[in-house]
């Protein structure tokens, strides 16, 4: 029996100043990370001590320096907020990593608060600028000059599902899946084939199967084996295929799809092999072909597209809906999933507001048709960064959606609640609601644990390696009745 | 001063309330109400009366070109000037 589903996403942020010849993107980054302050004078740590980035899921230990800042640089890029989210420096990017939660809607919601959180604090940031000068931030993947910057989906899955049978399935269905959420990019990079136009902002950055990398020789599975849980139990899978999306009907899908297909990983549901000859070349080549005919090259020498491929998922999935229940969130995701193959098997151009790589398109054209314009005219590039800027007011998404041109998941009273309250139904209710009530006591946090410091010296860490335990209906009665953490901790024991 | 500001509102929200994020971006929600008076709109449009097919798509056909039409006029009163110094402007170190 497939476990629950447990998930988040990790989005890294382009970020630029105008007009300031002396742009230097980490303290840009620190600057808007700490733009954003839920609590002036909170000095909380990220608890690194519990981490450990180089384990590979394969069953080694990779050798290498463990990121460990010292405390005043740990405080500078690390927010840990009342949502349960995580924001902070990674490198040179800000970055927004949601709390936990256990479906594709409560998914949505979170992502699109992380993109309200980053626009507020850019607003901020900004008044903290030379006069003229003006921070811009884009959710997207790529500067269209070889430089990529991710969007990581975290899954929990069952421990004791071999890392051998998650890859196999994952690589054909990864190597594919963009025909329904890439993103959209002009032109390509990373020495590919040159194009006009394709359907993913990643793929081009593709280049092995299966290792530990992110920011090399990047892989189509990552094997990170960092749980952030109980590692006898779980594993999380970390997976960095994706793109960056706008659209909430792609988000959706996007986490949606993926999380019930890791359940048939694990439920033995996946009965047919559909292993590719070649799913790196496979990567590039369907994001390469807007039309969707092109022949992949199967293990086996047969021949199938990329359609064809999702299309043997999606029914090796309706099997598996058929024989167990599934929630209502879960169904509407098959509904819609295949809805959206049917319309890419008629004419992917009726997706035109429902999956971002053809909203992009249709928006470009149109305004090609318009203004008389090439491929490769300035103006398309600006059009391909701008439908990512993070401004409600000049963000083309934005204006797609103010324009009735993007269908919706949820509304805005549900992202903007989101802002300032964490998921009630994972332990992100529990580190968030610690952050709200005992902000001066909280002394560390990390995904699996909070620490408090009791003011006489002694810090007190409480480990949650249960992702489902901490929520509301545990532990809201226990806070209501901890006026202070220590009679939290007290209460506790 | 303004940084002091929405400092104080979030800092308020802490109470458990739901926020008020909506305040702080106005313009997300006016998007809403630009968009339901939208529909409304067109709705009107498409149900004009007992004309035949053939008029009713090629009705439907005028209000989509419209709505493009206004699309791409709003897009040109947003869209960065100087695009080729901004694109090329636009370099990130990779991350992840």
């Amino acid at each position: 029996m497939a476990i629950p589903t447990v998930m988040g996403t990790e989005i890294e942020f382009g970020i630029m100043v105008k007009n300031d010849p002396d742009f230097d993107p980490i303290s840009s980054c620190v600057l808007i990370v700490n733009a954003y302050r839920e609590d002036p004078d909170g000095e909380i740590l990220w608890d690194y001590d519990q981490e450990n980035p180089l384990a590979d899921a394969r069953g080694f230990q990779v050798e290498g320096e463990k990121y460990t800042p010292n405390q005043q640089e740990n405080i500078a890029r690390n927010k840990t907020l009342i949502n349960g989210a995580r924001y902070y420096v990674d490198h040179a990017h800000p970055e927004y990593a949601s709390p936990e939660v256990t479906n594709a809607r409560d998914l949505v919601i979170h992502e699109k608060a992380g993109e309200r959180v980053i626009e507020i604090s850019r607003r901020e940031a900004n008044q903290l600028l030379p006069p003229g000068a003006q921070m811009l931030i884009y959710k997207n993947n790529s500067d269209r000059k070889g430089n990529s910057y991710g969007c990581h989906e975290n899954y929990l899955m069952d421990r004791r599902t071999s890392f051998k049978r998650i890859v196999e399935p994952l690589l054909p269905f990864f190597a594919t899946r963009q025909i329904w959420c890439g993103a959209g990019k002009v032109g390509s990079e990373n020495r590919n084939h040159p194009c006009n136009y394709q359907l993913s902002q990643r793929a081009d950055f593709f280049e092995t199967e299966v290792a530990l990398d992110t920011m090399v020789k990047r892989p189509i599975v990552n094997t990170r084996d960092e749980p952030h849980a109980d590692r006898e139990k779980y594993r999380r899978l970390h997976v960095i295929v994706g793109d960056s999306n706008m659209s909430e009907y792609t988000i959706y899908l996007r986490n949606g799809v993926t999380a019930l297909i890791l359940s048939m990983i694990e439920d033995g549901a996946i009965t047919k092999d559909l292993s590719l000859r070649d799913p790196v070349k496979a990567i590039r080549e369907v994001s390469h072909d807007l039309t969707l005919a092109h022949e992949l090259t199967m293990d086996d020498g047969t021949s199938r597209t990329a359609l064809q491929i999702q299309q043997d998922f999606y029914e090796m999935m309706l099997a598996y809906a058929s024989s167990r229940s599934l929630d209502p969130i879960q169904k509407d995701v098959i509904q819609k999933w295949g809805e959206v193959l049917e319309a890419l098997a008629r004419d992917p151009m009726e997706l035109d507001t429902r999956i971002d790589w053809v909203m992009k398109k249709r928006l470009i054209e149109s305004y090609m048709d318009r203004k008389d314009l090439l491929w490769d005219a300035s103006q398309v590039q600006m059009l391909d960064l701008q439908y990512h800027d993070s401004r409600p007011d000049k963000g083309l998404y934005y204006l797609l959606e103010r324009q009735g041109k993007a269908e919706r998941i949820v509304t805005d009273e549900e992202i903007a609640r989101a802002v300032y309250n964490p998921p009630r139904d994972t332990r992100a209710y529990f580190r968030g609601e610690c952050l709200r009530r005992y902000p001066r006591e909280v002394f560390g946090v990390n995904w699996d644990s909070i620490s408090f410091g009791l003011g006489d010296d002694s810090v007190k860490r409480i480990m949650m390696a249960e992702p489902l335990k901490g929520t509301s209906e545990v532990v809201e009665e226990l806070l209501d009745r901890s006026g202070t953490a220590a009679e939290l901790l007290e209460n506790m024991t | 001063m303004a940084n002091f500001i929405t400092i104080d509102r979030i800092r308020r929200s802490r109470d458990g309330s739901s926020g008020d994020a909506a305040n702080d971006l106005p313009l997300y929600m006016a998007a809403g109400e630009q968009k339901q008076k939208q529909k409304g709109g067109g709705e009107g449009g498409g149900e004009g009366g007992d004309s035949e097919g053939g008029q009713k798509m090629a009705e439907k056909g005028e209000d989509l070109k419209e709505e493009m039409d206004n699309l791409l006029d709003e897009i040109d009163t947003v869209l960065e000037e100087n695009a080729e110094e901004f694109v090329k402007n636009y370099v990130q170190r990779g991350g992840e």
